[in-house]
């Protein structure tokens, strides 16, 4: 055999290593010695992303040592990707933030001073000082808070209460505004219940699998290898993959798709078609259990009033409006979308829609769709998503195993925070919302707090709190879990005049120096993830526990005690309008904290019942046990709504449970008689969120995106993530090994687009926008392979922040950001 | 004891003074509304040599360059070296015998096809450096320091 220079260099390379390490091979091996090797093992779902993974934890001596897949646990059965692998390693890069810091000029704070070390009294001091200035000035709409899918459950709980219940202010809304709000508003849209009918047992039992726009093999990698075990394992399997460039889900593709930005719409519409041209639809399960309507067109882009396509959009105050129409008249609706008119509009070749429509349209064939970001980022998410339902409603393929049209998660609980606690500006528990009185008055009688408290305006959602900051409207406003001056779009025209703005006192809390904590007033140190006990939901409705693991560092504390503690600084008298307090004197006087937490509800657990072992800073400071109270009372408002969750002890014993829990059981399959107990007998399938039972389907055409590229701006942009980062990168970029696997985040772009540009592998460009520019570099070979005039570039990295050059246009309806599409060009820097 | 551990371990902790406001945040070392000069793209290190997990669960990376390596429904270029039936031939580590169980812990007679895409989990190297120091602390190094804090 030949020496290869591989051979060579290893034969020389374990001397050189060893030597270079400073050790001799032999002493290496005395290691191994030690009299007591233990480790204390505990669960904690995975810190990133929406899939839930369960993961092992090891700790020694108040540290994280190790960490692995939860061998236990159904979602992962003991697997991790690399992020996973290395959460060991998240909590511990060297600039943590440990004390609060303030900007300061002569020893008080100045909105243009220096970042100075305050204690947390004085912390509070100043955020009581400017959140009372801005609630005399502006009143409840003069404060804000932007929070997370990445807050554990008790922590966006105890955050609406304070800000819904204790400010009177909904201007309260999560990030997982830019990732979820156009499935959310799709759910409520056709079945009137948030959250997906399946589960991820499907992905044993399905015969194809279809991606709408998502790259799993990199955003969802856990659940990718759940979906190769059984393409691999059984090749009548099909996966097609349909995506506005080629990616590493491509891989393990039977049916590449690779179609023009949105004509996704066009191509869901010439699938319903094609099942009722050929004659398949399931006319038994239609008529039962789908109603057909009409919804508005013509709806806007989300964009600021007076830009011209909001003023030129005819339905721009009522998106959501619908009208009854009949199968028939459906059917004609989309008989418009034949092959040969969307093959046109999408690029994609006739016998790739064709086979895909069958691959729908095949009774035999059992079904999964997945879909993420492609379709919620998307100026017609909620219309993308209802339009999904529509193919999976009109053929039946629905809430029985492998049938299941599955809108996956982005972030660890977006569905168990975000949406099931409802903190968003419209929203409250269990999937009740603002505007509805009789939703209010359940919510304050469970609060145990006075009739007509809570406010009955939709607050401001993400976008428009920039907006709002940037007009001096939102003064004092808070950060928690989230990177967002690095997320939202249009960074340099609206996020960072709003953060900056004289007018605004910003308060970030955050466990690193991050962008968003640089453009902050004050920052204040956060424990994370194991550092306190936390809950999360995953996107297959699996609510999840963990116990506080190791102590965070310096002063750090979790928000949720933040939250808490802030709450202190409050009386009712400051905050509640006098009506409300002469007509429930018993309330005049407390603290906020007295009438939200101290409540006979949230403080009625001991901390004795805090399991042996496991410590609880919050807790054992209140004196009593804040997270389960919390728990408890937030899960009343589900119990016997078909959100029935089960009790507190329950989950810190469990791998998770899917929801509702009915009598200790959990529900794989909703709305099918059977396996969902909310069912009414004899339905067989009862989509029970709706008053009559049936889910609808939506007539819906294809809108052009809100830009598209032209003559200048000639490429268009699409933004994401990368499987070694999780979102901004805050955590991922700080560990060794994530960091030198992926450093940068680089312009994916078609080697034939480099070609016209006389640009090169590895040359520096200019991304430009209508908005700003940023700086990266080409990537022409890379594992996104962009087809001509589109370019991919990912957010992770806080030194090339491409939200710079993102459109602030979202949906219409959801509110949410279309982060996939706008139009650029691209000049050697 | 463990007390003075921590106490070791916490002095290693930066302390943080007034700063910059515009240097605040680590990873980007610059104004938000400044653009910085970015680097040249990382070269994969190509070195073959293993380098240490930072515990023994941990994947290990690739410590070779694999542009091109074809992965898909068809081929995966990885086994060709890494497989049970070649590392004699070729030298290679074989791929761990977790990989030969199914989702119920089952051993099967080849490689589970839910490891099938191999970089899920292991990675390749650049030569970035780190944007700064990671105190993770190695278990072998805790025990030592417990072991030298009891004599």
């Amino acid at each position: 055999m030949k020496t290869t220079r591989r051979d060579f260099v290893r034969a020389n390379a374990v001397a050189t290593a060893a030597a270079a390490a400073g050790i001799t091979l032999p002493a290496a091996t005395n290691a191994m010695i030690t009299t007591d090797n233990k480790l204390k093992w505990a669960k904690a779902p995975c810190r990133f992303c929406g899939t839930g993974c369960s993961m092992n934890v090891a700790t020694r001596d108040n540290r994280v040592v190790a960490t692995h897949g939860d061998i236990k646990s159904e979602v992962n059965k003991g697997l991790a990707c690399v992020k996973g692998y290395f959460l060991s390693k998240i909590m511990y890069g060297e600039d943590r933030l440990q004390q609060p810091l303030l900007r300061m000029k002569d020893g008080n704070y100045d909105k243009e001073g220096e970042f100075t070390p305050i204690s947390w009294d004085q912390a509070f001091d100043i955020m009581e000082e400017k959140f009372k200035k801005a609630l005399k000035e502006k009143g409840p709409r003069g404060v804000g808070m932007f929070g997370s899918g990445q807050w554990t459950v008790w922590e966006g709980y105890a955050a609406a209460k304070l800000y819904k219940a204790g400010f009177l202010s909904n201007n309260i809304d999560p990030n997982a505004r830019h990732c979820m709000a156009s499935a959310v508003v799709g759910f409520m849209r056709t079945f009137g219940i948030d959250e997906p009918m399946g589960c991820y047992d499907d992905m044993e039992h399905a015969d194809a699998f279809v991606l709408w726009g998502s790259n799993m093999a990199e955003m969802h990698p856990i659940l990718w290898t759940r979906i190769t075990d059984r393409r691999l394992s059984n090749p009548h399997v099909k996966v097609s993959v349909l995506s506005t460039f080629e990616h590493r889900s491509f891989e393990l593709a039977d049916l590449p798709i690779v179609f023009t930005p949105q004509s996704d719409l066009a191509i869901l519409n010439y699938i319903a078609n094609y099942i009722i041209q050929t004659d398949q639809v399931n006319t038994d399960f239609v008529n039962k259990h789908v109603n057909f309507r009409k919804g508005n067109t013509d709806i806007g882009y989300g964009l600021r009033p007076e830009h011209p396509l909001e003023v030129k959009a005819a339905n721009n105050a009522d998106a959501g409006g619908s009208s009854p129409m009949s199968f028939e008249e459906f059917a004609e609706f989309v008989a418009d979308y034949d092959a040969k008119t969307v093959s046109k509009m999408s690029g994609v070749p006739v016998n790739k829609l064709q086979e895909l429509g069958e691959l729908y349209a095949d009774p035999n064939v059992r079904v999964m769709s997945l879909w993420t970001m492609g379709f919620n980022q998307h100026t017609r998410g909620v219309w993308a998503n209802n339009m999904v339902y529509n193919i999976h409603l009109l053929t039946g393929k629905i809430s029985t195993p492998g049938n299941s049209p599955f809108s996956l998660t982005g972030q660890p609980s977006a569905c168990g925070t975000a949406r099931e606690v409802g903190t968003f500006s419209h929203r409250l528990p269990a999937d009740m919302v603002v505007t509805n009185p009789e939703h209010r008055q359940i919510t304050e009688k469970k609060w145990k707090l006075p009739d007509g408290l809570i406010p009955d305006w939709v607050g401001s959602h993400a976008v428009q709190q920039n907006r709002d900051l940037k007009d001096g409207k939102i003064n004092a406003y808070w950060v928690q879990v989230n990177n967002n001056v690095q997320a939202a779009p249009n960074l340099n025209q609206e996020t960072l005049p709003g953060y900056r703005n004289p007018d605004n006192f910003i308060v970030v809390s955050e466990a690193y120096p991050t962008v968003t904590a640089q453009a902050a007033d004050l920052i204040l140190p956060t424990a994370m993830w194991v550092e306190k006990e936390g809950a999360y939901g995953n996107a297959e409705r699996r609510t999840q526990f963990w116990h506080q693991m190791v102590t965070a560092p310096g002063e750090s504390r979790s928000d949720l005690w933040q939250l808490v503690q802030f709450s202190k600084r409050f009386k009712t008298d400051e905050v509640w309008p006098e009506e409300i307090l002469s007509a429930n004197e018993e309330f005049r006087g407390k603290t906020l904290f007295e009438v939200l937490y101290a409540n006979g509800q949230v403080d009625k657990y001991p901390v004795s019942d805090i399991e042996t072992g496991y410590d609880n800073q919050e807790s054992e400071e209140l004196g009593f046990y804040l997270q389960k109270g919390l728990f408890e009372e937030y899960a009343s408002f589900g119990r016997g709504k078909a959100h029935d969750l089960a009790d507190f002890d329950t989950y810190h014993a469990e791998r998770g449970l899917r929801w509702p829990v009915v009598d200790g059981q959990e529900t794989k399959w909703r709305f099918k008689e059977g396996s969902d107990p909310y069912t009414r007998p004899g339905s067989d399938f009862d989509f029970y969120g709706k008053p009559d039972g049936k889910a609808v389907i939506f007539a819906l055409p294809f809108e052009p995106a809100a830009e598209v590229p032209d003559e200048e701006y000639d490429l268009w942009l699409s933004t994401g993530r990368v499987l070694e980062h999780w979102h901004s990168g805050s955590m991922t970029q700080r560990v060794p090994e994530l960091h030198k696997a992926v450093p940068h985040a680089l312009v994916y772009m078609n080697p034939n687009d480099a070609k016209k540009r006389s640009l090169r592998r590895g040359d520096e460009v200019k991304v430009i926008s209508r908005r700003g520019e940023m700086l990266s570099r080409v990537e022409t070979r890379g594992r996104n392979k962009p087809p001509e005039g589109l370019i991919f570039v990912p957010w992770f990295d806080a030194g090339r922040l491409i939200n710079k050059v993102t459109l602030d246009a979202t949906d219409p309806m959801s509110k949410e950001t279309d982060f996939k599409k706008c139009a650029v060009k691209v000049e050697k820097a | 004891m463990k007390y003075i551990i921590l106490l070791c371990l916490s002095l290693i902790t930066t302390p943080v003074f007034a700063q910059s406001s515009d240097e605040l945040a680590t990873l980007r070392g610059g104004a938000i509304s400044d653009e910085i000069k970015t680097a040249r793209i990382a070269k994969v290190e190509n070195y073959d040599i293993k380098r240490k997990r930072a515990y023994p669960m941990q994947p290990p990376t690739i410590p070779h360059k694999i542009d091109g390596y074809q992965v898909d429904l068809r081929v995966n270029r990885c086994m060709a070296c890494h497989s049970r039936r070649v590392t004699q031939a070729t030298q290679a580590p074989m791929v761990s015998v977790t990989h030969y169980m199914d989702r119920d812990g089952n051993f099967l007679a080849d490689v589970s096809p839910r490891r099938y895409f191999c970089q899920q989990c292991h990675v390749v190297q650049t030569d970035a450096n780190p944007l700064l120091v990671n105190e993770f602390v190695d278990i072998d190094e805790l025990l030592r320091a417990e072991s030298a804090g009891d004599q």
